[in-house]
């Protein structure tokens, strides 16, 4: 994607590097952020309605019994990488008029460490993170302590990242 | 309303996936927001108890979009289960039902294993491994990690990085030792 560095400008690295970043310049009102609600609305519903929630399709992923989540992770990203090459192509603008930012990702050895850890918890509990809120939503309250817990991972993270090999 | 009795219907992969992958320009090209859920674990710990811990001093306030995403996540969910739901069962591959049977899970009607996820399971052995240490690494390995299914395996593979490719492939075999190695021995213990 050389020739696309022209047209796209790459931020540098700063201080705070959020991993989904909001890079709107302009500052959003609240009722603005309704375009998010809706958009992890309608996330949610396709989570529950393909059955991404599942436990048991989680399970079939990984025992290899079954093409659907296959299907979904592979189609996603097919179409997500389409969008990303068309919007880097014809350098198509956000709503209000911004050039769209990527972020080139560094690599750090926490992806496979952090990864590994990741992807032991995703068999167990048969969920990352996205599904999580959708289950919840669905009535399995159990799963609040699932999500308690993986806030509790999260700060424990920050609280010895200095220590840890990154 | 036959429109209705299809869409609560299952969905199949080729509906759901390119839903998904639509994800990613739309957050870009309404907000410029890159796709990515983990990300509101931190927010909730910067907003919550930051506790002057340099990774979470940061203006999660600029971020809160991400925490706007997951609760419309949340409510999704409430709503596809409510008003959309399946009439019928999950249907199950045959050979998963033999093999988690044999480890002893008996309930196979749900989108959830009530062996496992019934509410009465959070205070015992079974909720300490499958909902607190699970989710645990969940938090833990997705943050080392930067980043989880959605930020690495469709954002980042969406925007062609390795690392997110390297990241990708530990997801799964971390999943795959949980699930063949691992797991017959947690079963073991209930």
């Amino acid at each position: 994607m050389a020739n696309s560095q022209d047209t796209i400008t790459y931020t540098q690295v700063e201080e705070f590097v959020c991993d989904s970043p909001n890079d709107m310049k302009k500052s959003e009102s609240v009722l603005s952020n309704l375009k998010y609600l809706i958009v992890g609305i309608m996330f949610g519903i396709v989570f529950v309605k393909a059955e991404i929630i599942s436990w048991f399709r989680i399970q079939e992923m990984f025992r290899l019994h079954s093409f659907h989540m296959y299907g979904v992770i592979g189609s996603a990203v097919v179409v997500g990488m389409l969008s990303v090459f068309i919007i880097k192509k014809f350098n198509i603008k956000t709503i209000s008029g911004e050039t769209v930012q990527f972020h080139p990702k560094k690599f750090q050895r926490g992806q496979i460490y952090g990864g590994l850890i990741f992807g032991l918890g995703w068999a167990i509990t048969g969920a990352c993170p996205g599904p999580l809120f959708a289950q919840i939503g669905s009535g399995f309250v159990a799963v609040l302590l699932t999500l308690l817990s993986a806030i509790a991972g999260t700060w424990v993270y920050g609280y010895f990242r200095d220590r840890l090999p990154n | 309303m036959e429109i209705i009795e299809l869409i609560k219907k299952p969905w199949p992969w080729y509906v759901a996936g390119p839903l998904i992958g639509l994800t990613v320009p739309t957050l870009l090209l309404i907000g410029n927001k890159s796709f990515g859920i983990s990300s509101s674990l931190r927010h909730i710990c910067a907003a919550c108890m930051p506790a002057n811990i340099s990774f979470f001093k940061y203006d999660w306030k600029k971020e809160i979009w991400n925490l706007v995403f997951v609760l419309g996540v949340l409510i999704g969910g409430f709503l596809a289960t409510t008003f959309l739901a399946n009439p019928d069962s999950i249907v199950i591959s045959e050979s998963t039902i033999s093999d988690l049977k044999a480890l002893g899970i008996q309930d196979f009607s749900g989108l959830m294993p009530a062996d496992i996820f019934a509410t009465a399971n959070i205070l015992s052995l079974k909720g300490l491994i499958f909902f607190v240490i699970g989710g645990f690494m969940v938090g833990f390995g997705t943050r080392w990690a930067g980043g989880c299914t959605s930020g690495h395996a469709i954002m980042g593979l969406s925007n062609l990085q390795v690392p997110s490719l390297i990241a990708t492939c530990c997801f799964m075999v971390g999943g795959f030792a949980m699930t063949h190695l691992l797991m017959p021995y947690i079963f073991k213990l209930f």
